[in-house]
């Protein structure tokens, strides 16, 4: 038998529940934000903690370790600059193309580091939460990158902090292309591969039989989020669906979502 | 229970809803986000009076949901109900038993998200959901209903720390005993 305190809990539980899940979606991000803002100095004391453990680590490598790393380096970054000359005259001279076909200059993005600082608590959305707020200039819907290729896309912005839609969330659909074989698609979340394998789906928007695994999938830049050739990850299988209208794929990303610790940010 | 101890309940609920967004590594060798608070509500149900439960499931999923891609509020009912369930019934259960609280645990573990996905489907927004889910909640189930005996232990100790220990007083008197002897 219930009691009266039992009744009264009981009702303002639920008054609560439908008062927060009716708020209009700008009021909740708002009181979201503050509920939050609660958590912000445990987040400190772990990007501390973080960096601490990082300091700590650095200090046990030898010192040959360090001086073979040191010229690893040296040859990669001469290797990157020849690279980025190369690119740099590409880049003017496509330019001077654009300028005399009188299309629209094209303005390279800029590119923000970031730490990730949260995971996901459930298991039915795919974000991770990184330090990269408003005060940095993040906005809704800049895309999210590594070295590896595409990451996602900023879906809430906070002062300090960013949500990041993942890749395979239904928040974060992706418009991309095959490299090898022009064919469009839209990278999409198969119910049932909640867990994050690191695979999402591929759907082409016809029939592809030339598709095959291994193809590189890229970015389409359709859409207007995510700029066009940013790599999504390979074709791991292919199959025709829906009476042959579609070809459904499935594409080994080409970035560890699991393994995330630093991303780039995409400002443009 | 006193107030420092209610005051180190919510503590540890703020970090551990805190601590289910910083299990990465462990979660990406399991594939599951791993949350704890399932588990601390069982206790909290079990031996605290219902405004500190209510208290307590309210701010463990405004936090969650804050914390999560969740819409907010979303997680408040399911953890709530779990908690006034089992404060409600808590006569009935052998809760000083520790495969008590391993089931009791285990079922809060699985009932909190498996109500939290039926909520949400209800709204615009369908989360991802499949035969996979079926592993996490047993995993989740698992952990929680195994640590739910933990916390417990940490809690007993916390209160024999802190809570007012009344002195058993003996009826031993060495001036009320009768000697006996020759006169």
């Amino acid at each position: 038998m219930l009691k009266r305190a039992h009744y009264w809990a009981l009702g303002i539980v639920t008054v609560l529940t439908l008062l927060l899940l009716n708020l209009p979606p700008s009021a909740a991000g708002r009181l979201k934000l503050a509920v939050s803002g609660v958590f912000l100095p445990l987040f400190g004391l772990a990007g501390s903690g973080q960096s601490f453990v990082d300091r700590a680590s650095y200090s046990l490598l030898t010192r040959r370790t360090l001086i073979s790393e040191v010229e690893r380096l040296q040859q990669e970054n001469g290797q990157l600059r020849l690279t980025a000359t190369q690119a740099q005259d590409a880049m003017n001279e496509n330019a001077r193309l654009r300028a005399m076909l009188g299309w629209q200059p094209k303005n390279p993005w800029k590119r923000h580091p970031a730490h990730i600082v949260g995971r996901e608590p459930t298991t039915w959305w795919r974000s991770v939460t990184i330090d990269f707020g408003a005060r940095d200039g993040a906005q809704i819907n800049q895309p999210v990158i590594t070295n590896d290729g595409l990451v996602g896309r900023i879906r809430a912005v906070g002062p300090t902090h960013s949500e990041v839609a993942l890749i395979g969330d239904p928040e974060c659909g992706v418009s991309a292309i095959v490299a090898e074989t022009r064919d469009n698609g839209v990278i999409q979340e198969a119910r049932s591969s909640a867990v994050g394998d690191g695979h999402v789906t591929f759907r082409t928007l016809q029939n592809s039989v030339n598709m095959m695994a291994g193809h590189h999938v890229l970015t389409s830049g359709l859409g207007g989020i995510f700029p066009k050739g940013i790599p999504v990850g390979q074709i791991a299988d292919a199959r025709t669906v829906e009476g042959g209208l579609y070809t459904e794929a499935r594409l080994r990303l080409a970035a560890n979502l699991n393994r995330l610790e630093e991303v780039w940010v995409l400002v443009p | 229970m006193n107030w420092i101890t209610s005051l180190l309940l919510f503590l540890v609920m703020w970090l551990t809803v805190f601590a289910s967004t910083q299990f990465a590594p462990l979660a990406g060798w399991v594939g599951v986000p791993l949350s704890l608070v399932p588990g601390l509500i069982v206790y909290a149900a079990l031996t605290n009076h219902l405004l500190l439960t209510t208290g307590l499931c309210v701010f463990a999923g405004l936090g969650l949901d804050a914390l999560s891609a969740n819409r907010l509020g979303v997680s408040v009912m399911p953890l709530f109900l779990a908690g006034f369930f089992i404060q409600h019934r808590r006569h009935l259960i052998l809760r000083e038993q520790a495969y008590a609280q391993f089931w009791l645990g285990f079922a809060t573990a699985v009932f909190a998200p498996v109500a939290t996905l039926m909520i949400m489907s209800l709204g615009q927004r369908e989360p991802l959901h499949g035969w996979s889910t079926v592993w996490q909640l047993a995993l989740s189930g698992g952990i929680n209903g195994l640590l739910c005996p933990a916390w417990f232990l940490l809690f007993d100790a916390l209160r024999r720390t802190f809570d007012y220990q009344p002195v058993a007083e003996s009826s031993f008197r060495a001036d009320r005993q009768i000697k006996r002897g020759r006169l």
